[in-house]
């Protein structure tokens, strides 16, 4: 069973049965209740996880996570100035608006209409919003104290590389997905986070995440954080780990210091 | 020969007879040339040379490149006679080099209309070779005759019109006295159809529409009006029997190409093979591989024409003129290419949306394999199996070699569709199911999420001999040598020489964009040379002296 990216208050799994029977995709739609975007396209889940790595790669640095930075717009609220219906939304990423800090973007229709999807997806999940009562200064010390954290992830100079980096963690993530990958890792492991192990012919074992590959080598930072890079016909194994290196701070950490942990990540946001 | 301060006249220049139809179906006689996109009209992709061998293909030195000013991707197989090559720079440029050192005779540029609108790129595959003349079918879908020595367009003729989505993007077929194209823009709601002109005048000779009109047999497997834009586009050259006198080609699909709701039917001739006598253009006969489609399954493979033992139903083998083709919905054909009897079907590839044939090759559908509005899981997915890269039949081995996606699945999703003239008319699309490869091109994929290999199957029965997998996808067709070198390449940069007995890796040269083109092979003065087009590159290759 394959699982994309859980929301909050969606999710999809593919349930892919061998051979000539077909799998059959299980998905809890939202009914989308703010009025403030007319719904004039149909899509699938699948389309707003494509959506969110561009709306990160092209979006997040003005809009922010929420897409709520800019005063008087609300991307992930469905509030917009110029905007009501799908087409108009497109129009204005495809083209911008003059005179303002809106720049036309260099992207094909399709990949638009992804951010769209993504948008409405967002739009369709409760407002992600920090717990009331957290302090980012007492969260910095559960990061670096009793969550261990900075034994996997790396926060401007300080901490390891291997898994990834949270320096900007509070620009590119949601609150809600912040939220998820502490509770429960497992549940989205982005494939750029992937871990693999190796095994030599030598009898060497490198563990380590992934950094690319083709098909004759293979890239990768291992837990000592080194760049090492293999010839695969050098290998006598080659697998990727599915579970989440990271474990799951559920029961590890109290539910303040989760708060708090939450409130010091979201306050991250980069150099 | 000319002498110049000591320099003499290289051998490429010795001999440029005009190119006779009898020299074109007699290619491979001549394995020095490449007359024909395929390299023959029998599309084998298969050539005699044999200096490169797989005990020296190790030693094979990078001779020359040519650098296209477009960085569209490069799906061009050149032609050589004579030691003068004839290429493309995308999108319809053509020019004339020296086979030898790669430099420029003569280019001849040419500028699309701005009505031009092909939908998966501003390209073309390649160039038709007749007397002294070149043809070029172009993006804004015209067809130009080129005089080979200088460039000079000697006719251009209209074979569609671009605001409505025609384009030409495949080298034309030359067949006896007439040069045949047929027009893409499927996805823009065109109605498709294959052209053959005169190659003195272009003046337009025969016509077969890929959708039969009303009150023509066949019209009634479109519901209502749906065959006036229901695609059957052609955007991949045909191939020739000429023993025959058959033309064959295989269309595309029908639009809109992921919504089938108001096209019930089976919609012919989308994903067929169509069977044309190529002096009347008149249909002789079909075989529809994926009727009523909703995932995008294009015929638009090279066919592939053999003449081979065969076992018929009697229990006696016999020689039988076959087709092989190897199809975008994951399936291995065998098709008898006098009549359209249907000899052999089977997967070469995971395939879930159809589990057996019946007894006159008709795929069995699975009830549910049909794109919905929230999505369906299907196997292949929307690029298919393989797709328009060439494959290769090596009477050598008497493999057949496929460049494949495996393990490769979409989810298809059907939304509504309007049909507007010049806009894309399709009806939803699929969605990723594997982490596509990034922009920076990393991949992170693991096992048993798609993956490309060379795959070489026994055509007699369709069973898989040996596959060689590659980490990613593939758009590189596949060139096999006499002398049993297979030669391909992949999406990660990779242009590499295997075994084609066993599939062995012999040789690879990182050329560090994707190769995106069918290699070729040519000689002169006796020495052996090797093409691949990757990023927006040609790349010629011999062995080192």
């Amino acid at each position: 069973m394959t699982r994309f990216r859980g929301f909050t208050g969606f999710a999809v799994s593919l349930n892919v049965q061998d051979d000539m029977r077909i799998g059959s995709a299980r998905v809890a739609i939202f009914v989308i209740t703010a009025a403030t975007l007319l719904a004039q396209h149909e899509f699938v889940p699948a389309d707003a996880l494509a959506g969110s790595t561009l709306y990160i790669a092209n979006c997040i640095y003005c809009h922010g996570p929420e897409g709520d930075q800019i005063p008087g717009i609300n991307l992930g609220r469905g509030k917009f100035k110029r905007a009501s219906t799908d087409a108009d939304l497109v129009k204005i990423i495809r083209d911008g608006i003059p005179g303002t800090g809106m720049p036309a973007q260099a992207m094909q229709e399709r990949q638009i209409m992804l951010i769209v999807a993504y948008l409405r997806s967002v739009a369709a999940t409760p407002v992600s919003k920090l717990p009331p009562g957290g302090e980012a200064a007492r969260g910095k010390l559960v990061l670096e104290g009793k969550g261990g954290c900075l034994n996997c992830h790396r926060i401007k100079d300080a901490g390891s590389r291997v898994g990834p980096d949270l320096s900007d963690i509070g620009l590119t993530r949601r609150i809600v997905e912040i939220e998820q990958s502490i509770l429960d890792p497992d549940a989205l492991v982005l494939p750029q986070y992937r871990y693999f192990r190796l095994v030599t012919k030598g009898g060497a074992t490198h563990t380590g995440r992934i950094l690319n590959q083709d098909s004759f080598t293979i890239q990768m930072i291992d837990t000592q954080q080194r760049l090492l890079s293999f010839s695969k016909s050098d290998l006598r194994e080659l697998v990727a780990i599915e579970k989440s290196p990271m474990p799951s701070y559920r029961d590890k950490l109290t539910s303040q210091e989760r708060t708090d942990l939450l409130w010091y990540l979201a306050s991250l946001k980069g150099v | 020969m000319l002498t110049l301060a000591g320099a003499s006249l290289l051998p490429a220049q010795t001999s440029q007879a005009p190119v006779s139809f009898d020299r074109i179906i007699g290619a491979q006689k001549e394995p020095q040339n490449w007359l024909t996109y395929s390299g023959g009209t029998m599309s084998q992709r298969h050539s005699p040379l044999t200096q490169i061998t797989p005990d020296n293909v190790k030693n094979l030195d990078l001779q020359w490149v040519f650098q296209a000013k477009s960085l569209e991707r490069y799906e061009v197989t050149p032609l050589v006679v004579d030691g003068v090559m004839y290429s493309i720079q995308n999108p319809d440029d053509v020019v004339a080099l020296d086979a030898v050192t790669g430099r420029v005779f003569w280019m001849y540029s040419y500028t699309p209309s701005k009505e031009a609108r092909p939908c998966c790129g501003r390209l073309s595959r390649g160039l038709a070779i007749l007397g002294e003349t070149l043809f070029l079918g172009t993006i804004d879908a015209r067809l130009v005759a080129l005089d080979t020595k200088n460039g000079k367009p000697l006719w251009n003729v209209s074979v569609g019109k671009p605001e409505e989505g025609y384009a030409i993007t495949h080298a034309p077929l030359v067949v006896k006295d007439k040069v045949i194209v047929g027009m893409a823009g499927g996805e823009y709601g065109i109605r498709g159809y294959i052209a053959a002109f005169e190659v003195k005048t272009g003046k337009e000779a025969w016509r077969f529409y890929t959708i039969p009109g009303k009150g023509e047999p066949g019209n009634e497997t479109w519901k209502g009006d749906s065959w006036m834009h229901g695609g059957a586009s052609i955007w991949v050259t045909g191939s020739y029997d000429p023993e025959l006198n058959l033309t064959y080609w295989g269309v595309g699909n029908p639009g809109p190409d992921w919504n089938g709701d108001n096209r019930l039917g089976d919609n012919l001739y989308s994903d067929s093979v169509v069977a044309l006598d190529a002096d009347t253009g008149k249909l002789k006969w079909y075989y529809q591989f994926s009727p009523h489609d909703e995932f995008d399954y294009d015929s638009t493979q090279i066919p592939v024409l053999v003449d081979m033992p065969w076992q018929g139903k009697d229990g006696q083998t016999r020689p039988r003129k076959v087709m092989l083709w190897a199809n975008r919905n994951g399936l291995f054909y065998v098709i008898d290419r006098s009549t359209g009897e249907f000899l052999l079907g089977k997967p070469f590839a995971k395939v879930t949306w159809m589990n057996g044939f019946d007894e006159k090759g008709r795929p069995m559908k699975v009830a549910s394999a049909a794109s919905s509005k929230t999505g369906t899981l299907i196997f292949p997915g929307n690029q298919g199996a393989t797709n328009w890269y060439n494959p290769s039949y090596s009477p050598h081995t008497g493999l057949f070699y496929i460049p494949t996606w495996d393990d490769y699945s979409s989810l298809f999703v059907k939304q509504d569709a309007e049909y507007i003239q010049g806009q894309t008319f399709s009806g939803g699309g699929p969605r990723n199911t594997a982490p596509p490869i990034v922009t920076a091109g990393f991949n992170y994929r693991k096992e048993g999420e798609m993956y490309g290999s060379v795959r070489a199957i026994d055509p007699k029965t369709g069973e898989m001999k040996w596959d060689f997998k590659m980490a990613d996808v593939t758009d590189a067709g596949i060139l096999t040598t006499a002398s049993d070198v297979l030669f391909s390449g992949g999406r990660e940069g990779y242009f590499f020489a295997l075994d084609a007995r066993n599939g062995n890796l012999l040789w690879k040269s990182s050329v560090g964009g994707r190769v995106t083109s069918g290699p070729m092979t040519y000689s002169v003065a006796g020495k052996q040379y090797v093409v691949v087009c990757a990023g927006n590159s040609l790349f010629t290759f011999a062995l080192r002296q």
